[in-house]
């Protein structure tokens, strides 16, 4: 017997779930951030249908707070894979009054992204969108499907889940309504880095070592280098150059940064493996409640 | 604080747990966590300060795994949650199923890709009807190894009389199942971490493992390289290019894969291989995938295959090796498991079957019987299924299937039933046999 690795299994099963997405689907398209999640997602689609390109495009939600670094690699990912990038804006759904900014010195536009992913999603007609979500990030996604319905609404109804047996994926569904699918579902942070280790994947310089201007704020180590952040008057003497990095990479204004001198893969996964806060730690999104994911997803977000 | 695991050599195990409600299956779970330092400290933080608002007396590990608004507000667990976690030796997923009567399709769901099953047992409690239950559903989906967890064994003193008593009720029970897996018997307290992690002192008497370490060595039925082998086509893929392909050295424009998951067996480049649903025979000409071409595919990895022949199947086909052909049907005989709370599944009931990467209508022709759940016996009283009724039904399909009884193969041997209307999954299926295979007398051996 051949028995195989615990890496092989997972990139296996995400490649069957990309493959199903796009037979039992009229028109995917793939959720990319930029971020290392939607990076090895795409990295595997391109192995799935390999060798024909992807069946489908890359969507990315742009908040218009973007780190510099996170765009540029963008665009030379989608170049290298060969994909088509379709972009929804955040900033086009406030200035046609779709969403209204938030205010203050914390505001974000995470939240504003769910109204452009649902308007992107209905603009082209997408009846699936690939997710790099992974169940072990936060409780709320533990108990995600790998097909997620949703409603016409792009609600998602946690305790009316279709149930999913074997590798059965029931992606059956009305008119108008779609289904975010999770190809890296079983995946946890360390699967991630352990697979771009193997597979040599090319990252985003945010995710190594290096140095930046920084706030603390609420404990958590914002960046002030872009000026996305709007910093208060007492905080601009504490801005401080710090040596780290990034362990997501989201929309600027509400991603923290952790202090690290890891900037090799190798150094990443061993500091990874040390750990004690979930890399979801360094998100102030989902400290705005103990179910703030939950009620995140019920509205249609990622 | 992820354990570093040996990416070249780990292993997965994937397990199921399943108890009646307050077995402290959550807790268990939580402990595994805890112990085997999966858990960071904001999540242990999280859960700290919500115990304390609860006003909970200890650290309440349960709410590590119960995600959802309303189970942590009802204290219970409503929906499958999985969890993951590693030791130097294996990566593990957990389902953690609830054990609530109402939830028997969240067990089964749970188990149909669970290689081990813990079922908890409250040592104060003993074999209780839900203990019979969870094992026979165990044994229904063909999970090969129960643990079964004596559980609390802090709140009868340790006593080994106590234990020994309910595992020799348990093993008397197991002994009149089909199908009965091999069973590990463990002492333990999930809420101290006796036997979890590490070896109980409070046990000196019991010389077996520790729950982790048994599943960290437990040898799992992986599929054997000389089963039948079995491709289900998913997608064809069709490069439409005039470019040749450096790495696999052919030309893109007569390029045709057919690429799926290996659901057993193991292929080769030159074997002679039938495609369903024309039947027709071919030969492998290539093994493809994005590293180059392969010489063989082995279970549970993915591939494109060329073939020899331009061969009639796509989507919903099916690539078998010549000479271990499946059976090619409309009609079988399949134990089912219903799941719909306000529909019923009755005789001529018709929906849509979902079987490997397959999709076809089906008609129940025949209701056979109904399992008691209670008393596990069968019972021809009704024909009616409600909300988790286990039973044996006979459909007929509008177009041919190529599968596998599920005791033989269990990714070519289930399907699913989906209920015309609403789109949702209604019914899980193990088949059993086809129509007149002349084994029709022996139609309750699956119990």
């Amino acid at each position: 017997m051949s028995s195989i690795t615990h890496l092989q299994f997972l990139e296996s099963e995400a490649i069957f779930i990309l493959r199903e997405t796009a037979a039992q689907f009229q028109k995917p398209a793939l959720l990319f951030s930029g971020g290392k999640d939607s990076i090895v997602m795409a990295w595997l689609a391109r192995k799935a249908f390999y060798p024909a390109k992807l069946p489908f495009p890359l969507l990315h939600v742009d908040t218009g707070h973007n780190f510099p670094e996170a765009m540029t690699y963008r665009d030379w990912f989608v170049n290298e894979i060969g994909a088509q990038l379709v972009v929804g804006s955040v900033q086009k759904s406030i200035d046609d009054g779709r969403v209204q900014e938030e205010k203050g010195i914390n505001a974000s536009r995470n939240k504003l992204q769910t109204v452009t992913l649902l308007d992107t999603i209905e603009e082209h007609q997408y009846d699936a969108a690939l997710g790099g979500g992974r169940r072990d990030e936060e409780k709320a996604r533990a108990k995600e499907r790998f097909f997620s319905h949703r409603n016409e609404f792009g609600q998602w109804d946690p305790k009316n889940q279709r149930p999913e047996l074997w590798n059965i994926f029931n992606g059956r569904k009305h008119f108008g309504e779609h289904f975010r699918v999770f190809p890296l579902s079983n995946w946890t942070e360390m699967d991630i880095w352990q697979y771009i280790r193997q597979e040599n994947i090319p990252l985003p310089t945010l995710y190594f070592s290096h140095q930046r201007k920084i706030i603390e704020r609420h404990g958590q180590l914002l960046d002030a280098s872009t000026g996305l952040i709007p910093l208060l008057d007492e905080e601009k003497p504490k801005v401080k150059e710090m040596t780290i990095r990034f362990r997501t990479v989201g929309d600027a204004t509400c991603t923290g940064a952790v202090e690290s001198t890891a900037s090799t893969i190798d150094e990443i996964v061993a500091e990874v493996a040390a750990a004690r806060q979930t890399e979801r730690g360094t998100r102030a999104d989902d400290k705005r409640s103990e179910t703030a994911m939950e009620d995140r997803k019920k509205e249609g977000y990622f | 604080m992820d354990v570093l695991v040996n990416p070249t050599e780990s292993s997965l195990l994937r397990f199921t747990t399943a108890g009646s409600v307050d077995d402290g299956k959550s807790t268990l779970i939580g402990r595994l966590l805890y112990d085997s330092k999966s858990i960071f400290e904001d999540q242990l933080l999280a859960v700290e300060e919500s115990s304390k608002r609860r006003g909970d007396a200890h650290v309440n590990l349960a709410l590590l795994t119960d995600g959802l608004r309303a189970e942590r507000e009802q204290g219970i667990t409503i929906d499958v949650a999985y969890r993951y976690f590693a030791t130097p030796k294996r990566k593990f997923i957990i389902a953690d199923t609830p054990g609530h009567l109402q939830y028997t399709r969240n067990m089964v769901t749970g188990a149909s890709t669970a290689d081990v099953a813990i079922i908890l047992i409250d040592a104060r409690l003993g074999v209780i009807e839900q203990t019979k239950r969870h094992s026979y559903l165990a044994s229904l989906l063909r999970i090969g190894h129960v643990v079964l967890a004596v559980n609390k064994m802090d709140l009868v003193n340790f006593d080994q009389a106590v234990y020994d008593r309910i595992v020799g009720e348990y093993m008397a029970f197991i002994g009149g199942l089909e199908n009965a897996p091999s069973i590990t018997p463990i002492p333990m307290s999930a809420l101290n971490g006796d036997n979890v992690v590490d070896r109980s002192e409070h046990t000196p008497w019991y010389s077996g493992p520790a729950l982790l370490e048994h599943l960290e060595t437990v040898q799992v039925a992986i599929e054997k390289a000389d089963d039948p082998a079995r491709l289900p086509v998913q997608w064809v893929i069709r490069p439409m290019s005039d470019k040749q392909d450096e790495k696999l050295g052919v030309s893109l424009h007569d390029y045709r894969g057919f690429a799926g998951r290996v659901a057993s067996g193991t292929f080769r480049v030159g074997d002679e291989v039938v495609a369903y649903p024309s039947a027709m025979k071919s030969k492998i000409t290539s093994i493809d995938t994005f590293s180059g071409s392969q010489s063989e595919a082995i279970p549970q990895l993915s591939y494109s295959f060329t073939l020899a022949d331009e061969i009639d199947t796509s989507r919903g086909g099916m690539i078998v090796k010549a000479g271990e052909e499946p059976f090619v049907h409309q009609e079988f005989d399949a134990m089912i498991c219903w799941f719909a709370d306000k529909k019923t599944l009755k005789p001529r009931g018709r929906f849509y079957l979902r079987h490997t990467t397959n999709e076809t209508r089906a008609v129940v022709t025949d209701v056979l019987f109904k399992v008691n759940i209670s008393t596990l016996e069968k019972s021809t009283e009704s024909k009616e299924f409600g909300l988790n009724d286990i039973g044996c039904i006979r459909l007929r399909t509008s177009a041919p299937l190529f599968f596998d009884a599920y005791s033989k193969n269990r990714t070519t041997g289930s399907f699913v039933l989906v209920d015309e209307q609403t789109n949702n999954t209604v019914a899980a299926g193990m088949i059993i046999r086809p129509m007149g295979d002349g084994t029709e007398e022996d139609a309750g051996s699956v119990i």
